[in-house]
């Protein structure tokens, strides 16, 4: 099959990563490839630790106290965890979407500028604005009321705008935490589409306990699972075809068939 | 042996009992809540119809736009301005304290300060919001005033400067408490949206976090500066009894409320003019504190955020 | 590609230091607080401790500073803080367990609701007032212990019915909904299922309204006229001072003697003020841990 040989340059390289919210081990000795301008999806059941896995991407962990974290994530040649890295470089370059929409309680253009002015952008801000909004197929619906406050958008809508809020300030990677189970059925459609767009130019990695979802829009799947101890391990990494195909491994097999206890 | 039977056995009266129990409780407790009703109508009853006895000998217009307040002395004279400045002077000094230090202590309690520090900070702020106002004037004449007659040599014992910055420390803890729980009542999604775009903590708190929680932080300074008009015993002790129409801080001036309690003093006959003038200070310290307080309550609901 | 990560970039250091100027103005802000605490506590303190004596506890106001004491300020504080109870407990925990339980959500509801939270917020000052021509003079109470009390209770309603509230909303909703089921009717529900829940939350607010009470003054001067008082009060009509009355009339004295007594007073103060919240604190913190079970 065509799609297992191709061979892309990876993104994202990460090596026994394990991680401890105190003296639990949430995660361990994850290694995988995230191939550039590829979607990866990352599936199992609730409490393997997919989220707290993409959490690990944008280093968002570090915000919850007690937490450690060994191994390494290798981006562009630099491990993100070692010493001389601000966890804030990384998060402009590896956007994030939210399960919840969670606009700023702003105005649609301030939520789409608001990365650009924080990292001191100078230039055409409405330019910019404009970009992530049609990147984010969001512009036609909201062109004519930029300046009126976020909330005022249905949740998809304010999912999207979440979506351009994150492309604004041009990132490489962005990660989606689950961003459409908030949302009705025609806006993860949208949002699904939009996805399929946007790995043209973006490294996507998406957390989805949906698996249709996940067959949908990923080229590469790894699955999780917490074993004893509910510490999370990945149980296998393939292209998506075969993972929900002819996986490898039993358990895989298991939980796509839903034979899964 | 247990009998089978479908019905519970209860006495009749029981239920009967219950049943006027729960009346007569529900009256008691409904009358309880009326009370507080009742205290409001009466204290504005009771203030207004003091002072139209007041406002019978003395004009309306004499009261607002004399400059001059000599209650006792002949010639009288019955205008407010002299109070009310200095009632705003002190204000407005406690602001430039109780603002800014209650903005920060805020920040840090809700934004910044691991859980420990917390732990020991906030107890420490409600040691000081439970310190009798009594105390703090002691503090304002006998710590502060001293203090700052090393800097201002030419400055009176009672003064608007001292009793304006002990006030400013004293209503700290109300503007921080009420600032910290509209900071606390924003929530992480929030933050972490913010944090992922890369923002650094500072950005997070100034540019996102305050913005939002932007109502109930103008609630709390206007909740705290209407505390510090309302504030009596401090001003009393250490700002003086000179009704003085003057924004200079090292003059002795005197507040409304400082103006009320001299007069509780002194025993002024029940129906004089002088009683009933604290009556007409009253109303008007009445008026202030509560427009301020229904706008800080109004501006809290009106501009909530739907998250 | 553009570079991607600029591990030097000079940008975010200057955001790193606004963001560290930001915080030690913050720091600076909590160090002034703090010091201001403690500068107040230590100033009472070295003026005040050597007249913290038996004399300055059992004796009665004297003009000769060494000889005076606080005797019917501390009895009339206490004396007076006993009936404040009796007169505001019975209608500030009705009126929250009405407010909470009962009241139906209308109009009338919502206005007694903002009317609490105003009410809370009036100069005690005015609270004074409405005393001295309510109690004082329209129902003659004159200028007894007893008028003190139930302009007292006036002052500290609202508050005691804040945090009644709190205490009662805090009671989990499954708590009256099991009673209910099990045929309750309202009252039985409220004394059944949820006082007894509420109840340590609600000790913790009497006392928390009643040690606001012990330390105010403005209201109790418009009452007692700041007259020089020599006996115990017995009974509610009788004339009365309170501790925090006593101070100010020592603090307003010219003489460093007399300041040096309000210091000793304040002490006295303090300690019984922070024996009261210690006992709140304990409380509320058996409450939590209850709550968690």
């Amino acid at each position: 099959m065509t799609i297992e040989n191709k061979i892309n340059k990876v993104s994202l390289k990460v090596k026994d990563l394990s991680v401890y919210y105190g003296a639990f081990k949430a995660l361990e000795e994850i290694s995988m490839d995230i191939e550039e301008n590829q979607v990866t999806a990352l599936i199992g059941p609730s409490g393997c630790g997919k989220s707290t896995l993409l959490r690990c991407f944008n280093r968002m962990n570090d915000l919850f106290p007690n937490t450690k974290i060994e191994g390494q994530i290798i981006y562009d040649d630099i491990d993100i965890y070692s010493q001389a890295i601000d966890p804030v470089l990384i998060r402009s370059k590896i956007g994030m979407v939210f399960q919840k929409p969670n606009p700023f309680p702003k105005s649609i253009y301030d939520n789409v500028a608001f990365g650009l002015k924080i990292n001191g952008f100078v230039g055409n801000y409405d330019e910019e604005v404009e970009r992530a909004l049609i990147q984010s197929a969001l512009w036609e619906e909201v062109k004519d009321r930029l300046n009126d406050n976020a909330f005022s958008l249905s949740g998809g809508q304010q999912q999207r705008l979440c979506m351009a809020r994150a492309l604004a300030i041009r990132p490489d990677v962005i990660l989606l935490d689950e961003p459409t189970s908030a949302l009705d059925p025609i806006a993860t459609v949208k949002i699904e589409d939009l996805i399929n767009v946007l790995k043209k130019d973006y490294t996507i990695i998406i957390v989805t306990h949906n698996m249709q979802q996940a067959a949908r829009v990923s080229d590469k799947t790894a699955f999780l699972l917490s074993g004893e101890n509910r510490c999370g391990k990945l149980i296998e990494m393939d292209a998506t075809e075969k993972i929900f195909t002819t996986p490898f491994k039993k358990e895989t097999e298991d939980y796509i068939t839903g034979r899964f206890s | 042996m247990i009998k089978d039977d479908k019905n519970l056995k209860v006495r009749r009266s029981h239920r009967l009992r219950v049943k006027i129990e729960g009346k007569v409780i529900g009256f008691l407790v409904g009358s309880a809540a009326f009370i507080t009703i009742l205290v409001t109508i009466s204290i504005v009853w009771n203030l207004a119809q003091q002072s139209l006895g007041f406002f019978s000998e003395i004009s309306i217009i004499e009261f607002f736009s004399s400059t001059r307040w000599s209650p006792i002395l002949i010639p009288r004279e019955f205008g407010i301005a002299p109070l009310v400045a200095g009632t705003f002077l002190v204000m407005i000094i406690s602001s430039f304290v109780a603002v800014p230090i209650g903005l920060a202590v805020a920040i840090f309690l809700a934004e910044y300060a691991p859980n420990n520090i917390r732990k020991i900070l906030r107890p420490m702020l409600e040691v000081l919001a439970g310190i009798p106002t009594i105390v703090y004037g002691y503090f304002a004449l006998t710590f502060v005033t001293p203090l700052l007659k090393l800097v201002f040599d030419d400055m009176i014992i009672f003064n608007a400067l001292s009793a304006g910055l002990v006030m400013g420390i004293m209503i700290i803890p109300f503007v921080s408490s009420l600032t910290e729980d509209a900071l606390i009542s924003v929530p992480n999604s929030l933050r972490q949206a913010s944090y992922a775009l890369g923002a650094t903590k500072f950005e997070t708190s100034i540019k996102i976090v305050v913005p939002a929680a932007l109502s109930g932080i103008v609630a709390a300074f206007i909740l705290g500066l209407s505390r510090a008009i309302g504030e009596t015993m401090l001003v009393t002790i250490a700002a003086g009894a000179t009704p003085n129409l003057t924004f200079n801080p090292i003059e002795s001036i005197q507040t409304m409320t400082a103006y009320i309690v001299q007069l509780a003093l002194g025993e002024a006959a029940h129906g004089s003019v002088e009683y009933q003038s604290i009556y007409a200070v009253g109303i008007l310290l009445f008026i202030i504190t509560f427009a301020m307080n229904t706008l800080g309550h109004w501006v809290v609901r009106r501009w909530r955020n739907v998250y | 590609m553009s570079t991607k990560i600029d591990i030097n970039s000079s940008s975010l250091s200057r955001r790193k230091l606004i963001g560290f100027l930001f915080i030690s103005f913050c720091l600076l802000g909590v160090l002034v607080a703090f010091m201001g605490l403690m500068s107040l506590l230590v100033q009472v303190i070295i003026q005040g401790y050597e007249w913290v004596t038996p004399n300055l506890i059992f004796n009665y106001p004297s003009r000769h500073p060494e000889q005076a004491g606080l005797w019917a300020a501390l009895i009339g504080t206490l004396y007076m803080m006993g009936l404040t109870a009796l007169i505001t407990v019975p209608v500030g925990v009705g009126a929250a367990i009405y407010l909470e339980e009962y009241a139906p959500k209308n109009w009338f509801t919502s206005f007694v609701e903002i009317n609490t939270s105003n009410l809370a917020g009036v100069p005690s000052i005015v609270y004074g007032l409405l005393g001295l021509s309510i109690f004082v003079y329209f129902l003659k109470l004159e200028r007894s212990i007893l008028a003190g009390s139930l302009t007292m209770s006036l002052l500290i309603l609202p508050v005691l019915i804040l945090t009644s509230r709190e205490a009662i909303k805090s009671v989990p909703k499954a708590h009256r909904e099991a009673a209910f089921a099990l045929g309750g009717d309202r009252w039985q529900v409220v004394r059944m299922a949820v006082l007894p829940t509420a109840f340590p939350g609600i000790l913790t607010g009497i006392i928390l309204a009643l040690s606001r009470a012990i330390g105010e003054a403005a209201p109790m001067v418009a009452i007692t006229a700041l007259v020089y008082i020599t006996f115990v009060p017995v009974t509610p009509m009788d004339r009365f001072t309170v501790m925090p009355i006593q101070i100010f009339n020592w603090v307003s004295r010219p003489q460093d003697e007399f300041r040096g007594l309000a210091a000793g007073g304040i002490i006295i103060l303090l300690i019984l003020l922070l024996s009261m919240n210690s006992i709140a604190v304990i409380l509320r913190n058996k409450y939590q841990v209850r709550s968690e079970e």
